[in-house]
């Protein structure tokens, strides 16, 4: 005799564009576990998911915004945050959240970032640091580690790369925090935290990528990454953020590194445009 | 100044002022800018005006974020728009392809100077008229308008957000450092709402709204963020749903639509001024502040007999390829001036298809045309 066993769809269901699974990304790819991370955090942080839209750039992780149930924009290599400047401004009301990759959003797309973290607007940032360019076959990034193999530096990288939240902190942003796919529970809590922190909040999430970055570092499935995670990594919240580099091989430090309060971009427009408007 | 901070009656202004000003006029809320040479003053203006009412100026870091930040805005559902020159116009040209692609209504000022690259910053040249058409990579059509005066910077602007917003697609000002940099009056009527279009918006509720469908007009409805419609719209070729579509079928449905929704409207959206055409034998096809140089020399041809007349071009692109068919069937010679080497001259050329001859009167810029030079042309093309 056979059980019936009946499940209830899966929750996050509801934030997913499930008609459009199966996703593009490889097995083993670490993307969907953060995408997993960031629909529970809506749930966590008790949003309205009619106001919250999500803006993505191009590559493996720009693939996000068409997968979430929420106003998403593909937008071009390296542009989500100047969109999604335009798009909060425009309805300040708007949670507006960037999920894209290392290579969009710190190469091409990097004086944006700075930018953006300066002027301090209001918006979540969800950056997927695979150590490569996926999309385009396991090139080096701006994030890739000195040594390490890519389809564009075969004999080993000699560009070094950025530390993000050093850099993100330097730039003014006002949450700054480091996990990787394997620890989903705090991604879920920063993610949460940064989603109704004012400013602008950035969390990176290091994420296997098997089959290039990891094939080509001989790092094995993506699980073998994982573990490599699990023994390479060091919590340390409030850390001070030149010390998060990341090498080939040696510590990861993760963790919440900045939660500070400034007054965001909105905060010093609106007081302007009150004064304008008493002039007029 | 009306109560609501709009302002009426006449004014002493340049062109790139009065062309903010028609952006206000027209309901715009959002500018985002970098400065420039000679579109700079378009900038300055909104960052005085726009906090006045309630609007939005924001200077980005350049020219690629300057553009996506006016497109992000229109999907907050606020009208915007940005200035640029030749250089900034380069480095907006692939996110006003985003714009195409996702249909997104926004003004886009072009106030041309000489290049190319950095060329001459401060003096007038009309060399991105073929760069508006066909400066984004891929295959799609827009619209461009070509003022000739501070008033028509004024009246373009609210003509270029009409059909913005009335067609779904960027709309370039091509304007240039002479028409932008000269004071002259500017008439600023009272805008009634009825005179300004917005752009259609989904009826139905969101469950059954798809982004891309369309009926006889080409045109979809448009969604606006937090509205609870939940829509994706993305840069890759997509389907009614707006969801990725890989396949030549669905770039062929699209990029038809795309391109038809221009050319089927060509004549709701081409503009055209003509002067003593009805019976001439030579009309000089001009646009910009070269029309109004080539207004005084085809008056002056007129005066010593000659059946000469002007075509000018309000609108650039689509082309005015129509009306231009039809008086090639007339005319034995178009003059074309204009501050390039050659580039409207041929789509002229195409246009008149051996029927008349076209003649191209070219200035390499940093000035405009003497008018005795358009004067002897004209001369010499009726011998």
């Amino acid at each position: 005799m056979t059980d019936v066993v009946t499940v209830d769809r899966n929750p996050i269901d509801a934030y997913l564009r499930m008609e459009r699974m199966p996703h593009i990304w490889c097995a083993g790819c670490g993307i969907g576990s953060a995408v997993s991370c960031f629909v529970k955090a809506i749930n966590r942080a008790k949003l309205d998911a009619d106001k919250i839209a999500v803006v993505s750039g191009i590559g493996c992780t720009g693939r996000v915004a068409g997968y979430v149930r929420l106003d998403s924009f593909h937008t071009t290599h390296g542009r989500a945050l100047p969109f999604a400047t335009g798009l909060k401004l425009g309805n300040p009301e708007l949670k507006v959240v960037v999920f894209s990759g290392d290579g969009d959003l710190v190469a091409i797309g990097g004086n944006h970032l700075i930018h953006s973290a300066r002027r301090n607007i209001d918006m979540t940032v969800i950056c997927i640091n695979n150590f490569n360019y996926g999309m385009t076959g396991g090139q080096l990034g701006p994030t890739t580690p000195l040594d390490a193999r890519s389809s564009t530096s075969p004999y080993g990288n000699f560009d070094p790369p950025f530390n993000l939240p050093y850099l993100m902190s330097a730039s003014g942003a006002t949450y700054v925090a480091r996990w990787t796919v394997i620890h989903l529970r705090q991604m879920e809590r920063s993610i949460a935290e940064a989603l109704v922190k004012p400013g602008f909040s950035f969390i990176e999430v290091l994420a296997p990528c098997p089959t290039l970055y990891g094939r080509m570092n001989k790092m094995g499935q993506g699980i073998v990454e994982l573990r490599s995670y699990q023994e390479r990594c060091v919590v340390r919240n409030g850390a001070d953020p030149r010390e998060a580099d990341i090498g080939l091989s040696g510590p990861i430090v993760v963790g919440k590194f900045v939660d500070v309060n400034r007054p965001t971009f909105w905060d010093y427009c609106t007081k302007v445009l009150n004064k304008a408007q008493k002039k007029r | 100044m009306s109560d609501d901070g709009i302002l009426e009656g006449e004014f002493f202004m340049n062109g790139d002022e009065a062309c903010a000003e028609g952006g206000i006029s027209a309901g715009c809320r959002f500018f985002a800018g970098y400065p420039i040479t000679p579109a700079t003053e378009v900038a300055e203006r909104m960052s005085l005006r726009l906090p006045q009412i309630g609007g939005i100026y924001i200077q980005m870091e350049d020219e690629l974020a300057s553009m996506n930040a006016v497109l992000g805005a229109s999907w907050a559902g606020v009208k915007a728009m940005t200035s640029t020159s030749g250089p900034g116009f380069s480095l907006m040209m692939e996110n006003i392809g985003l714009g195409v692609m996702l249909e997104t209504p926004c003004v886009v000022v072009d106030v041309q100077r000489a290049g190319p690259s950095t060329g001459l910053p401060t003096l007038v040249g009309q060399g991105d008229m073929m760069q508006a058409k066909w400066g984004s990579h891929g295959v799609y059509e827009l619209i461009a308008v070509v003022p000739s005066s501070p008033q028509e910077m004024f009246d373009l602007t609210i003509t270029a957000f009409n059909l913005s917003e009335k067609y779904r697609v960027p709309v370039l000002i091509m304007a240039d450092e002479a028409v932008g940099h000269m004071s002259e009056k500017v008439v600023m009527r009272q805008i009634a709402p009825q005179e300004l279009i917005e752009r259609r918006r989904p009826t139905v509720p969101p469950g059954q709204y798809l982004p891309y469908e369309t009926d006889s007009d080409l045109v979809p409805a448009m969604a606006i963020a937090g509205e609870g419609y939940r829509f994706h719209v993305t840069g890759l070729t997509h389907d009614e749903r707006g969801y990725p579509a890989m396949t030549a079928e669905a770039q062929d449905r699209l990029v038809r639509r795309l391109v038809d929704k221009i050319r089927v409207n060509r004549n709701d959206i081409i503009r055209l001024e003509e002067v003593e055409t009805q019976d001439a034998d030579v009309v000089v096809c001009a646009y910009g502040i070269t029309a109004r140089v080539a207004r005084s020399a085809v008056q002056q041809a007129r005066d010593e007999g000659i059946r000469a007349g002007l075509l000018r071009m309000i609108t650039i692109w689509p082309f005015a390829e129509d009306r231009i068919r039809e008086l090639a069937r007339q005319v034995k010679v178009f003059v074309v001036p204009e501050i390039n080497y050659g580039q409207i001259v041929l789509e002229v050329e195409r246009c008149a298809g051996g029927m008349a001859k076209t003649l191209l009167l070219p200035h390499m810029g940093g000035g405009v045309h003497r008018p005795g030079t358009i004067l002897e042309a004209i001369r010499k093309a009726t011998q």
